[in-house]
């Protein structure tokens, strides 16, 4: 149930890009984010919303300023269950073989 | 604005399902530190201005050791800043395992512990305070995994998640 919410929060470019921001700069404002994007600060504020369902934000206020993080639990917690699980191993031949099948090499 | 501050905390949440008396046992009592994460053994004067200390457990001791790593015989150090069982503890945390992150000085920690709407769970939530630390912000956000450091505050909360839920941790 959780796996929904964080799939579901990452199953966008957008959010994607958000969580990318704070893993460059931790800590930044609802101002800040918005800036970066092309988008109304309510696009963003309902973004920031479905990424703080799924755990992947958590929000801190201090003072007038409330101040988003990235929660990197979720993710842990996504690779402990599905990546350990189908080895690492197998994976990466599989990665290699895409780009030498693309890559021509 | 962001200041300096913000920007060099970190924090992590992670949702138990557990009391939060069990979760405030987990955190402070050494029989609890010595099964999860980096198996220290923590020590807690649980008023303002009491000692906090966790020790290494003689298996760790001689791990790091043999791994060439001389052990000191206290490995963090710090002060009570504020307790309130079992809903927030705030610590000032140094590391001594390393003399460079030892050099940091003394960085700040708050546990909160928050029962979940649901009614089963708890939200257990980590901020570290790591204005003038580089090199312990890199080890509690995982970076030096590579280099035997662990996997920082999520790995560790990863596995007293998984001790409290299933009552072995992580790594058996």
């Amino acid at each position: 149930m959780t796996d929904d919410r964080v799939f579901k929060a990452l199953a966008d470019p957008t959010r994607r890009f958000l969580l990318d921001l704070l893993f460059a700069r931790d800590g930044r404002t609802l101002t800040e984010l918005e800036s970066e994007l092309e988008m109304t600060r309510y696009g963003v504020m309902k973004h920031l919303r479905v990424l703080e369902d799924a755990n992947l934000v958590v929000t801190r206020r201090s003072g007038r300023e409330k101040f988003h993080f990235l929660n990197p639990v979720p993710i842990q917690q996504i690779h402990d269950r599905w990546i350990d699980k189908y080895t690492e191993h197998h994976t990466s031949a599989l990665i290699d073989l895409k780009d030498e099948l693309e890559n021509g090499s | 604005m962001t200041t300096l501050t913000e920007t060099t905390t970190q924090v992590y949440r992670i949702y138990i399902k557990a009391t939060p008396e069990a979760i405030w046992d987990a955190i402070t009592k050494p029989e609890w530190t010595k099964r999860y994460g980096y198996t220290g053994l923590a020590d807690y004067d649980l008023r303002p201005g009491g000692a906090y200390q966790v020790r290494p457990t003689p298996q760790f001791k001689a791990e790091a050791e043999a791994q060439g790593y001389p052990c000191p015989d206290v490995i963090i150090d710090g002060e009570v800043i504020e307790a309130d069982p079992p809903h927030k503890l705030v610590t000032t945390f140094r590391m001594l395992m390393d003399p460079e992150m030892a050099d940091e000085g003394f960085t700040r920690i708050t546990h909160e512990i928050r029962r979940a709407p649901d009614g089963g769970s708890c939200s257990l939530t980590v901020t570290h305070e790591l204005a003038g630390a580089p090199k312990l912000a890199a080890m509690t956000r995982g970076d030096l995994e590579a280099e035997g450091a662990g996997g920082g505050h999520a790995w560790t909360l990863s596995d007293l998640k998984s001790l409290l839920e299933t009552g072995s941790p992580l790594a058996g």
